[in-house]
């Protein structure tokens, strides 16, 4: 019941605040599962998702297919404050739940804010617990948090290796055309996140030599949808990097930023965010600003999670399920 | 003669020691008139917001800047003159204004977070 009435105030907000430019006569749906981390399913190209805390409610013709892979995000290391003041413990928690999935995914996307403070002992640590999960390629893309005082140049040193210029690259998977991009840089007074003329040319130059029929999933930090523009909660050029994706039958954008689960699927786009390892934020508009959700312990692990993706060719789908750590 | 002797040597320490007391407060005050500014005063950040807002200063002041949130945040002008180093929670930034003019600044990790401070 309380999900129910979470699902219903969030749709209200999020119909609110669109200003993302996205064509408005496709199928739109905002739901959001406080309580609850994501797994993803991809098949054929749809992204299906399930809670992954109900996971067992599903059929696994849904939650299987040629390709799965989790998403983790905000894992905030070197953060020691209310609610969560053990991040590395919670960061543990969801590598167990990865390792426990019937089938290891194929690798973990990691969306950003890996540390708190950007300090190496913090990379250090979230590189080394990433270690013993059973998917070995983590393939990450920078949050704010993660280029703080050095214009991310230590990011670039650790996890840009082929890149291009602040750390966007793209690689494909069974079919799969992958996407990661950088929207944490030059952020200007007063805007959201940000782009860039260079890396949109080169996102569209990236596209360009795809057959319609590719499914691509996306992956940025914060959000490429206006969750909540006055906490910042979108990204000032998304409409433009959205526009390159129309064509295609499938797409997939993954974020992180806002610490919660939420979902949007608008024409052939399917838009999710993914829950913190760390601590949760609160709902859009719900507290004076998005600072840290003081919750009681018992409750924690219920607001973090992983997602975790699951791709069959030929179904038409892509599912995703979020999966809480408590 | 033996008396007389320490007698001399330690009320020769005693003055020593009110001289270098002396000089070492001298020394305090000068350092203070030094750099001390015209005034100073406090910009608050708490709940992903800058408090006041809006400040106008004369010339030769102060400016400290406190982190109050959980969160951690900085203070860059908008032409990127003026930058702090990331501010974790309690972390204090200063900047003296020497200049009078309109300075515009914001948290450049959450750029939603914009101020002003106007300098005569």
């Amino acid at each position: 019941m309380a999900e129910k009435s979470a699902r219903k105030s969030n749709d209200v907000l999020l119909h609110d605040h669109n200003h993302d430019g996205i064509d408005r006569r496709g199928f739109l749906k905002c739901m959001a599962w406080a309580g609850t981390g994501a797994f993803c399913v991809i098949q054929g190209g749809v992204l299906n998702s399930y809670s992954l805390s109900k996971l067992a409610e599903v059929g696994s013709m849904e939650t299987r297919g040629e390709l799965s892979f989790v998403q983790i995000s905000d894992s905030h290391m070197g953060f020691d404050k209310a609610a969560n003041p053990d991040v590395v413990s919670t960061l543990k928690a969801a590598i167990d739940k990865i390792n426990a999935l019937p089938q290891p995914p194929a690798f973990i996307l990691h969306t950003g804010d890996i540390t708190h403070l950007s300090k190496p002992a913090e990379f250090d640590t979230a590189e080394q617990l990433l270690k013993s999960a059973s998917a070995k390629d983590v393939f990450y893309v920078p949050g704010e948090h993660d280029v703080l005082n050095d214009e991310g140049k230590q990011y670039l040193d650790r996890f840009g290796k082929g890149s291009k210029g602040a750390g966007w690259y793209s690689f494909e998977n069974k079919g799969v055309h992958f996407i990661g991009l950088v929207n944490v840089m030059n952020l200007k007074a007063g805007g959201l996140g940000n782009l860039g003329q260079e890396q949109l040319e080169w996102l569209e130059k990236d596209l360009k030599h795809l057959s319609k029929s590719t499914p691509v999933v996306v992956f940025a930090h914060i959000p490429l949808w206006s969750v909540y523009p006055e906490w910042g909660w979108g990204t000032d050029d998304s409409a433009q990097a959205l526009s390159y994706l129309k064509r295609f039958g499938s797409v997939t954008v993954l974020n992180g930023h806002i610490h919660q689960t939420m979902q949007k699927v608008e024409g052939n786009i399917t838009f999710h965010t993914a829950a913190s390892t760390a601590f949760p934020q609160p709902k859009p508009g719900s507290a004076p600003s998005p600072g840290p959700m003081k919750v009681p312990e018992e409750q924690l692990r219920s607001l973090l999670g992983v997602t975790d993706v699951n791709y069959v060719r030929g179904h038409h789908a892509l599912a995703v399920t979020d999966s809480s750590l408590g | 003669m033996m008396r007389t002797t320490l007698y001399t040597c330690t009320g020769l320490f005693a003055l020593a020691l009110v001289i270098v007391a002396g000089m070492t407060i001298l020394k305090r005050s000068v350092a203070a008139a030094e750099s001390k500014p015209v005034s100073m005063t406090e910009i608050k950040i708490d709940n992903f917001s800058f408090t006041p807002a809006s400040i106008t200063i004369p010339a030769g002041t102060e400016v400290h800047w406190k982190n109050n949130d959980d969160i951690p945040h900085n203070v860059v002008s908008n032409d990127h003159t003026i930058k702090s180093k990331v501010l974790d929670t309690g972390d204090d930034f200063a900047y003296t204004f020497s200049q009078p003019g309109t300075y515009d600044y914001f948290c450049s990790i959450h750029p939603k977070m914009t101020a002003r401070i106007i300098v005569h």
